[in-house]
């Protein structure tokens, strides 16, 4: 694989035209990513307490939620994409879909995350409003998770996708 | 309406609202619903580098998705501040799991014992916030995304890389709960 370009990271957010968002548009997106903060709260799904709950397979409660909202999620995609319909701003809808590759990236990545999900107990949403909860060490995290993210950056090359 | 603060919301209504942030991300401007690529933006934003994974144009591809991270840390802040529930009541069964483990402070979101300032001096502290969060972030960026853009966008996309990564959420989480998380929390 050296030497070859590796595909894009489309679930990280880098997918799509580059554009210049209307200051009108950061504020729906700010006021969007407010209400689920306060979703987060409220479900109290960024708890430690849940998630061990969850890996306990002691209450069905994580995953009444996780699966409501992939049920919910994929109704309203296949009636958006049933009826073609454009964004606000003017685009066509259009989700771009992962490439599959070998698949390791998927198996290897997603169980890395996993170990870390369970230690700390949150997920990166849950990370941020854990700090705004008040569980300021969770900066540490964030730190530690950036750290995380620019050593990746850096092995990439030499890592089977 | 101020019940709905007094408590945890009930599954069936917590789901469906984080289920319809993918609709509605879309509808405004395309966007697709995933938390973790800020991690790789928050990177290329402050952490300038040679690195090819951090070359891109993070305003363009990403402000939208840092401003809605924000959003999250300000939106845990009211919620909190405003009559969220504080109380976590978890399963009887899991309370005497983690008793049995060493978690005897049950009154936060998070445990005192290994989520504080205090904590992150000790050796349990350390693995939970500093490995934890390490292992957050290599493992979201080299699967490529989280919960959110896995486990939720992906899915309800039908998406095959999606439904592997999230297998590995749950090995991952499962390994270290079973195996690592009583050894830490008990002896270290």
């Amino acid at each position: 694989m050296t030497g070859a370009p590796l595909p894009d990271f489309d679930g990280c957010g880098t997918s799509g035209a580059d554009e210049k968002i209307r200051p009108a548009f950061l504020l729906v997106y700010l006021l969007l990513g407010i209400a689920f903060g306060v979703v987060l709260t409220c479900s109290q799904v960024l708890s430690w307490f849940r998630i061990q709950e969850m890996f306990h397979f002691q209450s069905f409660r994580m995953y009444g939620i996780i699966g409501s909202a992939i049920a919910t999620a994929s109704v309203f995609l296949a009636l958006i994409k049933a009826a073609n319909l454009k964004s606000i701003d003017g685009k066509l809808i259009a989700i771009p879909r992962k490439p599959l590759g070998s698949g390791i990236q998927y198996a290897v990545g997603g169980t890395i995350f996993g170990v870390g999900w369970a230690l700390t107990g949150a997920c990166p949403g849950p990370l941020f409003a854990l700090i705004g909860n008040g569980v300021t060490v969770m900066i540490v995290a964030v730190a530690s998770a950036l750290a995380g993210t620019w050593v990746y950056g850096w092995l990439r090359p030499s890592l089977p996708h | 309406m101020t019940n709905w603060f007094n408590s945890e919301w009930p599954w069936y209504v917590a789901g469906p609202l984080i289920g319809l942030f993918v609709p509605a991300l879309l509808l405004v401007g395309n966007k697709v619903f995933g938390i973790s690529g800020n991690l790789r933006h928050l990177c290329s934003a402050v952490l300038p580098s040679r690195l090819e994974f951090f070359r891109y144009d993070w305003k363009s591809k990403g402000l939208w998705n840092l401003v809605f991270l924000a959003g999250v840390l300000i939106g845990g802040f009211l919620a909190s501040h405003f009559g969220a529930p504080q109380a976590i009541n978890i399963s009887p069964a899991t309370v005497a799991t983690l008793s049995h483990s060493g978690i005897h402070d049950f009154s936060g979101v998070a445990p005192h014992e290994l989520f504080t300032w205090h904590a992150l001096l000790t050796l349990r502290g350390f693995i939970s916030i500093v490995v934890g969060g390490f292992l957050v972030g290599f493992g979201t960026q080299y699967a490529g995304g989280c919960t959110s853009g896995h486990a939720i966008s992906g899915l309800a996309n039908f998406e095959l890389p999606s439904l592997i990564a999230v297998f590995g959420f749950f090995a991952g989480g499962l390994a270290a709960t079973y195996f690592i998380l009583p050894f830490v929390i008990g002896n270290l």
